[in-house]
């Protein structure tokens, strides 16, 4: 740890940081623009210079780019020395020659890192008396407002998107002071994670376009700590609220997860919480119950008279609300949602994940990784955020060739120019072409079956006590041999797989090749479906066929369905005889679906920004959720309902988290995810609000002059007010970052133990999965499967947009979902003379849809990738041969 | 020891051995032409003689210094890539033929006139840091020096001075020759290879120097066409012939020109030295009649104003530093008595203003903000503060403060003129403000 000197000041500094992070890290303010934390230095803006002095007698010292000088030991440098202070105000008035003045209409005012920058080096009036020179702006989709007039060109955001995150289609154009970000012509922006440009972006040229249809000021929002619901990974997110809307969801700091990035669906995903199809209240037959009170007399009635009640929990909803279910009803009655199928997948899963001797990585461990197989997942579409951290763990090789000719990581255009294409190892075995074949040293397309054979090859080959595969295809055992040997070369192997191919065996074939790998730095990371898959598979439940043959046998005859809309997974003549069989139908959820239009009493349920309540993720995290906005009078959070019901008397969030922890095997330790409701901090509790709120005695004034009382919550830490402790939260209860100068999202590094690190007071969440070593050798391999002249395997194509059913709901989303289609190599298509946007039946044992082609040739022969989840999909059989013809 | 030589090579000009083979009423000096005064000897004499390391010594010993501007020390840049057996296999020599300095054009007539003699300066360059290819990046209009640079790299693979093997040695070398598709700002060192990667012409931060992680990420070095041209006669001759040539502190010749309203504009070979007036007088022909000197640029666009009191002064990088310019590339722009400097000045700025990359802020924002004060002060909109500002500016630009060295060259004629001309800037600012329709 080298000793520098800042303006008389020693301070201990990282070792092969630069100066301008060791200035931030020790907590001092230096403006700066094209450096970011995540992206390192390039030196193009120039803001951060310093004067250094060369030796304890130099007393003129001379100017430094901050970001591009390295500390040493004995490095004597002046962030106030008139000379530094002078030019960094000039580079300011520099970038004001042709920024607009429109601050008051710009929706970057008021987070707005150009504001903050331009206050903190001191330039107030303008000597320029030029005109500004103008551009076109352009359309790039239904997410990112493009201005670009307010550019001023620190070249972070095609940095971002080419450099950091893969995009092809935004780029910088021209020259001198005309430089234009954007693409080579108007249209929306291809990459999975554009939605970072927002807050990328120093100032207001690339904006969050849903958020500007309706806008409002970041410091009038109200905002909570809240998680995405949109994949398993548990991104840390910020929704903020105005006028009971969610108007935007930006990212919150976790220095183990998200880090400073979102992808598109967790950020646009929210708009269901806006959307027509919120239930808001009760219904009974269809008809409208008047009364919260009414509502909850007879559900009570309901599950209280009949003799047997099943429950049917979800996997997007909160640990709280599927254990009050399971209370309810009792753990012999609680069923998960899942078919059987999805269930011993899910089983499978967990045990994977738990049993491994392998690390189970974070997705920043997982940026560290040295050489990466993924096995069957097709992680941009099924949890994007981790594709994006192994598009960062393939650049470990160009670090290390960096390190050796004495080039430090955050030198950013230095080590990739030294790289080239040099990445680290990196396969990928799928059904189909993925968004990270490009960085990939090897890709190998196979059946789900064919996927998990390989697997289990693999791990055969790094150690031979592991079951073999016998009849391995001559093509196929090359590529395990280049797999194992980039794997067994590496200090930290990792193997990620998941539920994506919808095959048990990929996931043990994964285990089985983290268990053969002998590094202690090897790791195993599983990919699920939903929010909170990984905490309804650690509750347990049995599968829908079984929830079906009681309905039918008349074991049951009341079945209480929870945010789950059964159809858009299960097949539907099995979801009919169950609803349909059933006396009573009860479905509590907080949006309309064809689940609802069965039920006999819809009860309205809170989304996550109108509750509290625990996710946990892929790795075992649990992490808690906070309400950002009161809920309209009916809607109640699902748990409340059912406890009413009878399902327990918990005296609020914290009560039934913590009989969760300690009733059920596997949740000890779920509750202190965050602080109690009794948590303060000398004596106040958290605001939702900023200091800055405004608007507070106006809002309503249209309503009624006087201001109500704020709400009171008495189940969380935070209130629904201004007022409170907002700088000195914990992590877990910190919805935005604010320091005094630092208005933008910037300010998250006043909160860091480093630059770029875990945040003071530790990351939130807390893992429930201990280190174990329990994993056997699995030997369940599939047999060798020949393709079916005329027949195709129906494997599950996972879309971005359109998977998931929640941001399904989102207006920004649902722009960009794709038809329901089914995806055929060339080859395949041309034999059924289908050209790409034909039309086509797939008929799959008896029953036919209609969907439309697409053209994959990364897809085998043999093998349909027909979109998952996406509306038209509801019921499909997976996994099974079909029969596809052009539509005639 | 120079007689002897004279003898060898049936030089007609010895003491001008860049120009030796251009002569009057011949376009160019063919490949025939080029070997009849010892073309390729040089090679022969290094690459027979010598290995890699014996070579670069050579170079140190004759001190030649880059024709390119900076007058860096040749053998001592060569020095830094990495040698031996732990070096990366592949590295690259690229010639800097990306001659766009406003008022230079002295490497295209080397290549025009004698395109052979880059071409075995390049195998001996490349042959003394084992490059594997080598490059030349040039400027996109110089379509006579493409064609015949072509043809002569066509002929040099033909008779062995190219391809595996060169001269029966174990050295091999690919030659590329690449257009530029223009900027001026490709002609730093750094810019350039990336624009011969293909990607956006803009410099790289420095470290890690290209010698360490260059084109393609491997060990480079960029040299300028003059320089590399001098290669063959320092191994041909030897070094103390070239040491022999220079007037003042530095070795060899230099191509000097001079463009303006002098009498006899053009480009000569003289030794390193030689003093500006002689240059001046004697080869440009002094001025034109009814023109006086005011001042010069004595080394390009980018370099400041000198003042006829400096006629005396030595062409040499050292005498020309001492007196607070640069010799850059040598070639000198005259400023006359009836041409305004202030003109002249924005005429550069807005020349350089154009052809800012766009990477930096200062370059980027500052220049064409001094185009629009300079712009608003000959159109008698200028305040008294402006010049002040320029100032400031010129300041704000230096050395060091800019990722390269483009906006620093830019105020170099600034700054001076504003030293030198401030009587003609604050002319401008006598006369009556002209209103703006509003």
């Amino acid at each position: 740890m080298p000793k520098i000197e800042i303006d008389g000041t020693i301070h201990e500094v990282e070792d092969g940081q630069n100066v301008l992070q060791a200035c931030l890290s020790t907590g001092l303010d230096l403006p700066y623009f094209c450096w970011h934390p995540a992206m390192g230095s390039v030196g193009a803006c120039r803001q951060c210079m310093v004067t250094q002095y060369s030796s304890p007698e130099d007393t003129k010292g001379r100017l430094v780019v901050g970001c591009m000088t390295p500390v040493s030991e004995g490095l004597r440098i002046s962030l106030n020395d008139s000379e530094a202070v002078e030019f960094r105000a000039d580079i300011i008035e520099l970038l004001m020659t042709n920024h607009p003045h429109d601050c008051p209409v710009c929706e970057e005012g008021g987070q707005c890192h150009l504001q903050d920058m331009t206050v903190m080096s001191g330039h107030t009036s303008r000597k320029y008396r030029g005109k500004k020179r103008t551009h076109r702006n352009q359309y790039l989709g239904p997410f990112i407002g493009h201005e670009m007039n307010r550019c001023i060109a620190c070249y972070r955001c095609v940095r971002y998107y080419q450099d950091y995150a893969g995009g092809q289609d935004l780029g910088v154009f021209g020259a001198h002071n005309h430089v234009y970000f954007g693409r080579s012509e108007d249209g929306v922006l291809e990459n999975e994670f554009s939605g970072n440009l927002v807050e990328v972006c120093p100032t207001g040229v690339f904006t969050d376009k849903p958020n500007g249809k309706n806008y409002s000021r970041k410091w009038d929002l109200q905002t909570a700590p809240s998680i995405c619901a949109h994949c398993s990974l548990g991104c840390n997110t910020t929704p903020g609220e105005r006028y009971g809307e969610l108007r935007s969801v930006v990212n919150r700091y976790h220095g183990e997860i998200n880090r400073y990035f979102l992808c598109d669906r967790g950020r646009f995903g929210y708009g269901f919480v806006n959307a027509e199809s919120r239930i808001k209240t009760a219904s009974i037959d269809h008809q409208e119950v008047v009364g919260e009170g009414n509502a909850v007399e007879h559900f009570r009635g309901l599950v209280q008279i009949q003799e047997t009640v099943i429950g049917i929990g979800s996997p997007r909803a909160s640990v709280e609300s599927n254990y009050a279910l399971r209370e309810l009803v009792g753990e012999d009655q609680f069923y998960s949602g899942w078919t059987e199928a999805e269930n011993t997948l899910m089983e499978t899963a967990l045990r994977v994940v738990r049993e491994t001797d392998a690390a189970n990585p974070t997705l920043a461990e997982i940026e560290r990784a040295d050489a990466v197989l993924i096995l069957g997942e097709d992680l941009t579409n099924t949890a994007p955020i981790m594709a994006l951290a192994v598009r960062q763990a393939v650049r470990n090789a160009s670090f290390d060739a960096a390190e050796s000719v004495g080039i430090y990581q955050w030198q950013d255009a230095a080590v990739r120019e030294l790289a080239q294409d040099l990445l680290s190892p990196l396969f990928i075995v799928s059904t189909g072409s993925t968004r990270l074949d490009d960085v990939a040293t090897g890709v190998y397309r196979a059946s789900p079956d064919e996927i998990a054979r390989l697997g289990f090859a693999v791990a055969h080959r790094l150690d031979s006590s592991a079951p073999g595969v016998g009849d391995l295809a001559a093509a196929a055992s090359d590529t395990v041999k280049e797999i194992a040997e980039a794997l067994a070369n590496a200090k930290r192997p990792l193997v990620i797989s998941g539920t994506g191919c919808m095959t048990a065996a990929v996931l043990e074939a994964a285990s089985n090749i983290a268990r053969a790998l002998a590094s202690a730095g090897k790791a195993l990371s599983v990919v699920v479906p939903d929010c909170n898959s990984m905490g309804l598979a650690m509750m347990g439940g049995h599968g829908l066929e079984d929830a079906k043959k009681v309905v039918e046998f008349g074991v049951a005859n009341t079945v209480v369905v929870i945010e789950n809309d059964l159809y858009r997974n299960a097949p539907r003549e099995l979801v009919d005889d169950l609803l349909g069989k059933a006396k009573n139908v009860v479905v509590i959820d907080h949006s309309s679906h064809a689940t609802t239009e069965k039920a006999g009493l819809v009860l309205p349920a809170t989304s996550f920004a109108e509750s509290e309540g625990t996710y946990i993720n892929n790795e075992g995290r649990a992490q808690r959720f906070f309400s950002v906005m009161q809920p309209s009078e009916e809607m109640r959070n699902t748990w409340q309902w059912l406890a009413d019901a009878g399902a327990g008397d918990w005296s609020g969030s914290d009560d039934i988290i913590a009989s969760c922890g300690n009733g059920l095997l596997g949740f000890k330790g779920v509750e202190e995810a965050a602080p109690t409701a009794e948590f303060r901090i000398s004596g106040m509790k958290v605001p939702r609000q900023s200091h800055r709120y405004s608007g507070r005695t106006a809002m309503r004034a249209n309503l009624a002059v006087s201001e109500p009382q704020q709400p009171i919550d008495r189940d969380s830490p935070l209130s629904f007010s201004m007022e409170g402790a907002a700088r000195e939260a914990p992590p877990s209860l910190m919805s935005t970052s604010w320091a005094p100068a630092w208005n933008s999202n910037h300010a998250i590094i006043k909160f860091q133990q480093e630059v770029g690190g875990s945040l003071q007071g530790g990351d939130p969440g807390k893992r429930l999965f201990q280190p174990s070593s329990e994993a056997n050798w699995y030997d369940g391999i599939p047999a060798s499967s020949e393709p079916v002249d005329r027949r195709w395997l129906v494997v599950p194509n996972h879309q971005i947009f359109g998977s998931e059913p929640l941001s399904c709901g989102s207006p920004a989303v649902a722009e960009r979902i794709d038809a329901f289609s089914v995806t055929l190599n060339g080859d395949d298509l041309a034999r059924l003379q289908i050209e790409s946007g034909d039309m086509l039946e797939l008929s799959i044992e008896g029953n036919t849809t209609i969907a439309e082609a697409r053209q994959d040739d990364g897809v085998p022969s043999g093998i349909a990738a027909v979109g998952c989840g996406v509306p038209g999909s509801e019921g499909i059989a997976w996994l099974k041969q079909a029969e596809i013809r052009k539509r005639g | 020891m120079f007689g002897k030589f004279l003898k060898k090579s049936k030089n007609r000009n010895p003491d001008k051995p860049l120009t030796r083979n251009i002569v009057d009423g011949r376009a160019y000096a063919t490949l025939s032409d080029y070997q009849s005064t010892g073309g390729y000897e040089g090679l022969r004499t290094a690459i027979t003689t010598m290995d890699s390391l014996g070579v670069q010594q050579v170079v140190k010993d004759s001190e030649l210094r880059g024709r390119g501007g900076a007058g860096f020390p040749t053998g001592l840049k060569w020095s830094f890539v990495p040698m031996g057996e732990k070096a990366p296999e592949t590295k690259y020599f690229v010639v800097n033929a990306d001659e766009m300095e406003p008022g230079t054009f002295k490497d295209r007539v080397l290549m025009e006139k004698d395109p052979h003699q880059l071409i075995e300066g390049m195998v001996i360059g490349s042959y003394a840091i084992r490059a594997t290819a080598a490059y030349i990046f040039l400027r996109g209009e110089y379509h006579l020096s493409a064609e015949r640079l072509s043809q002569a790299i066509a002929e040099a693979y033909q008779q062995g001075f190219l391809g595996k093997n060169i001269l029966g040695s174990d050295f091999s070398l690919d030659l590329y020759l690449h257009s530029s598709a223009g900027r001026y700002i490709c002609g730093e060192e750094t810019a350039l290879l990336n624009a011969l990667e293909g990607k956006r012409a803009i410099p790289r931060a420095k470290p890690p120097f290209p010698q360490i992680s260059g084109l393609w990420g491997k060990p480079t070095i960029v040299n300028n066409v003059e320089t590399v041209c001098n290669l063959p006669h320092i191994f041909f001759y030897g070094v103390e012939w070239y040491a022999g040539l220079g007037r003042g502190k530095d070795q060899g010749t230099k191509l000097f020109g001079a463009s303006g309203r002098v009498k006899n504009p053009n480009v000569w070979e003289l030794p390193m030295g030689t003093p500006i007036r002689e240059i001046l007088e004697e080869h440009a022909g002094g001025m034109q009649d009814g023109y006086q000197l005011k001042g010069f640029l004595p080394g390009g666009a980018s370099t400041d104003f000198m003042l006829p009191e400096h006629l005396d002064v030595l062409m040499d990088f050292d005498a020309i530093a001492e007196h607070g310019s640069r010799m850059g590339t040598g070639t000198m722009i005259i400023l006359d008595d009836k041409t305004c400097p202030v003109k002249m000045v924005l005429n550069l700025e807005q020349f350089f203003s154009r052809e800012s990359c766009g990477w930096c802020t200062p370059c980027r924002d500052g220049l064409p903000w001094v185009v629009t004060i300079l712009e608003d002060l000959i159109a008698g909109k200028g305040q008294a503060s402006d010049l002040e500002l320029l100032e400031h500016q010129t300041k704000m630009m230096g050395p060091g403060n800019t990722f390269c060295a483009l906006a620093p060259g830019a105020m170099e004629p600034l700054q001076s003129a504003l030293k030198y001309f401030r009587g003609d800037f604050e002319k401008y600012l006598e006369r009556p403000v002209v209103k703006e329709a509003e």
